[in-house]
């Protein structure tokens, strides 16, 4: 039988099962570094998520000043910055970590040891970031940190610098992680699991981790550049020196709008494995799920500009990311016709995920069709900076992203934590997040076509915001209660019994295939996939339910060691950027020190016992 | 983990780790893409000399900077870094073969060839500097420092993965089972070959 590379018979005793804080600074074991990632993400999240309620104190009142001007600069580009970096992308490498091998039929990814370090570097490239805050120097120029606004004319503090580095940081993580999943998913699968059999979750993490490989390096270079306007004394985006600021907006949404793409696509894969176990019925399109996936991340490359009208391209610019954008719709409405014609006749199931996957859609269609509203540069022109932007983008990343999430949340719970999370709980969480969504953002909608500006840390009275602006911000905290009952059901849930079966949903992939939470090991024997839907294929032949799996010992498996040498890797990669940061102070000195470690990190870890052909292996298994 | 027996077990038939060398690759061309696009957007977008091909004079001081760029010494340096392709390639035969003095020979010949362009790269550096052409003195500076600089690093972390790899030859561990591990390094070598032959005549010979 062909196999995977780790399917080799070796002989080992069976794993113990790992604990204690050391197992969780070595591990290698992607189940339990896409748990890591959850962890801190959630945590970020909560953070960027209390960061948007001191916004919306501040602005429930005309002309009020609960925080300062300054602070309510930082407080919004910590909020964007943190929730796009720090919560969606790395809750979306959560369900990269923890399923992409398991709906594969792997045994791990392709490198497991990479696989650590990515998470390590962006744990600190998010510590660094927001160790601003106690500097009293947290970022202030916007998520997009448009020059000339990040020069030293006009930022002459390290908040800027916090900013660049911890971007450059977090650039790191998203780009080893990209080549180990891209790996991963065109050279793991399971024999007989083709690429067009490939369950539509891989199939979009895969398309997202192109976009990460073709992106992240053009905002490394323009974030490089920045450094070199900032510390170096060149004139990269500085007119007075001969540079263009504008420069800096292109090279930015060349990488920005590919970047909304690498939110999106990971909930599309979630909601695209939920909708169709809970309608019971296959999902409907898969060849133009998958097609109209590969066609938005091609457009998604063509289309920066459109973040740009209001800076006079001309007219031919104009129209021509006029009409790429436009034309994203198609596919993306060919996704959504999908998911309804997936649900259509089936016999759905109501559910917590199915809550939350159904609301996607609709909240989704609303975000993406107030995009085509400003796909038009007439239109643009007028909402460009208003709060009706605010609307749009939240429609699309908390109305698609976060609730494809907590979909996702809820549906492989119990194979993560083998218990199952409360019915209950989560109905009067979706309704509260709904309801508390919807508040918040749908009179954006009004409000910033009135003219209200963002990114302003008040308003007066007389423009007649106020009652809008005040049903806002008791949306958002309905939205934090949401989140606090979510809250409430993991800490009771995790004092419950862990009884959570292998297959609680009747799945139609291979993770459902295996107990909950699967072995370190995951698969006994590696599964032959001959369908789309193989466990449904197999529960059809077995005549129904498949009997409950039982764990093994995972005896003759041979699993990758535990590794430190990732974290030293990671804590050397971040130190370099400290080094940068610190110049000014330090010199060269603190930039020698840490490439020296990183180096030593690297090389421990290119030639470490056990991993290594070209150490002797410590265990003998070679 | 990876020698040739399990690279036949892949969904693929192509060893993981190649394929990885390769996915890198693809990123670290909208890398230099980027790069080259920020030199070509700066282009002829200096206030002040010292330029590349034109003479400046000071209209305040009244002195004059001849043309900064030195043709001959850089395409000496091209040459032997285009040569350094063709010798890493006899390298890696050399591995593939178990002809351990081809393998050191030629691996050594390539390590020399990439010490050599970056040798010339500081030197050329220094030159610049003392001629008056630094990071903040205009735009031609700014881009050209950045986008040579970043290759010149790159050729840099090739000499060390060489020179590693050349330890590993000279302790007899480079053997053609292990070839892929030279593979690896090879292709990213190639890749800044490659790199070069765009930046070669987009700083050099365009004028």
């Amino acid at each position: 039988m062909a196999t995977t590379a780790l399917d080799q018979p070796h002989a080992h005793a069976a794993h113990a099962e790992k604990t204690g804080l050391w197992s969780w600074l070595t591990t290698v074991d992607h189940k339990r570094i896409g748990i890591l990632y959850g962890a801190t993400a959630f945590f970020f999240f909560l953070l960027g998520g209390i960061e948007a309620l001191i916004i919306r104190i501040q602005l429930a009142r005309p002309d009020n000043n609960f925080i300062s001007p300054e602070t309510y600069n930082q407080l919004f580009t910590m909020h964007g910055t943190t929730m796009i970096f720090l919560a969606i992308m790395p809750l979306s490498s959560m369900l990269f970590n923890y399923l992409i091998p398991l709906m594969i039929g792997a045994r791990d990814v392709a490198f497991p040891r990479l696989n650590a370090f990515s998470y390590w570097v962006f744990l600190l490239g998010g510590l660094f970031l927001n160790a601003s805050f106690l500097f009293g120097a947290a970022p202030d120029t916007g998520w997009y940190g448009y020059a000339n606004l990040t020069s030293r004319q006009f930022s002459a503090g390290p908040n800027v610098d916090f900013w660049n580095m911890g971007l450059q940081v977090l650039g790191v993580a998203s780009l080893a992680a990209a080549v180990n999943f891209f790996v991963t998913i065109v050279n793991m699968r399971a024999p007989g699991m083709t690429m067009m059999r490939m369950p539509m979750f891989v199939w979009m993490s895969f398309i997202t981790q192109i976009l990460l490989l073709l992106a992240f390096p053009v905002i490394a270079v323009a974030l490089i550049l920045l450094m070199f306007d900032r510390f170096f004394g060149t004139h990269f985006f500085i007119p007075a020196g001969g540079g263009d600021p504008l420069l800096w907006q292109h090279f930015f949404w060349v990488f920005g709008h590919p970047e909304v793409y690498i939110l999106i696509l990971p909930a599309f894969g979630v909601v695209s494995e939920v909708l169709p176990v809970f309608s019971r019925k296959p999902l409907f399109g898969y060849a133009a799920m998958v097609f109209s996936g590969v066609f938005i991340a091609f457009l998604g490359f063509g289309v920066w500009s459109h973040h740009m009208f209001t800076t006079g391209m001309g007219p031919i610019a104009d129209t021509f990311f006029s009409l790429s954008t436009m034309l994203i719709a198609i596919p993306t409405g060919v996704k959504i016709f999908n998911w309804m014609g997936t649900m259509w006749f089936g016999s759905l199931q109501f559910r917590t995920p199915m809550y939350f996957a159904v609301a996607f859609i609709a909240m989704f269609i609303i975000g993406g069709l107030s995009g085509v509203m400003h796909a038009s540069p007439p239109a643009d022109l007028q909402q460009n900076d208003t709060y009706f932007i605010v609307a749009h983008f939240h429609y699309v990343l908390f109305g698609g992203s976060i609730f494809a999430l907590t979909a996702g949340a809820y549906y492989w719970w119990p194979k993560m934590f083998g218990r199952m999370l409360d019915e209950r709980l989560g109905k009067v969480h979706f309704w509260l997040m709904l309801l508390g969504f919807n508040l918040t953002f749908f009179p954006m909608h009004f409000v910033g076509l009135n003219g209200m500006p963002r990114r302003t840390y008040t308003y007066p009275a007389e423009l007649g915001f106020t009652a809008l602006n005040q049903i806002e911000t008791a949306g958002s905290l309905l939205l934090g209660l949401a989140f606090l009952v979510f809250l409430i059901n993991v800490v009771r849930t995790s004092r419950g019994p862990r009884n959570a079966l292998a297959d609680p949903w009747n799945g139609a992939t291979l993770e459902w295939a295996i107990p909950s939470p699967p072995p370190e090991w995951n698969f006994e024997r590696v599964p032959v996939v001959d369908g789309r839907d193989p466990l449904w294929e197999e529960k059809r032949k077995n005549g129904g339910r498949l009997p409950e799996p039982v764990a093994g010992t995972g005896a003759g498996i041979h699993l990758p060691n535990p590794s430190y040498w990732p974290l030293v890797t990671a804590v050397g990669v971040t130190a370099v950027f400290i080094g940068i940061l610190e110049s000014p102070r330090w010199g060269p000195w603190g930039i020698i020190v840490a490439v020296a470690l990183l180096l030593f990190g690297l090389y421990s870890w290119l030639f470490e016992k056990g991993y290594s052909e070209f150490r002797t292996p410590s265990h003998g298994g070679h | 983990m990876t020698d040739h027996a399990h690279a036949l077990e892949t969904s693929t038939g192509l060893d993981s780790r190649k394929l990885a060398i390769w996915t890198f690759i693809g990123s670290e061309c909208m890398f230099f893409a980027t790069l080259i696009s920020n030199y070509l957007v700066h282009k002829g977008k200096s206030l002040v000399g010292p330029f590349a091909h034109e003479v400046w004079k000071d209209p305040a001081t009244g002195k004059v900077f001849e043309p900064i760029i030195e043709i001959p010494l850089v395409t000496v340096g091209t040459a032997l870094l285009l040569f350094s392709s063709l010798f890493i390639v006899l390298a890696l035969y050399g591995a593939q073969k178990g002809n351990r003095k081809m393998l050191i020979g030629w691996l050594a010949a390539t390590i020399l060839c990439g010490m050599f362009f970056v040798g010339m790269q500081v030197y050329e550096f220094t030159h610049f500097v003392h001629k008056g052409l630094t990071l903040s003195r205009n735009m031609f500076g700014a881009s050209f420092f950045v986008l040579t600089g970043f290759h010149g690093t790159h050729v840099t972390i090739g000499v060390i993965w060489l020179f590693t790899m050349f330890i590993l030859a000279l302790r007899g561990k480079l053997t053609p089972n292990r070839s892929l591990n030279l593979e690896m390094a090879a292709l990213y070598w190639h890749f800044v070959d490659v790199v070069w032959i765009v930046i070669f005549p987009v700083v050099y010979l365009i004028r």
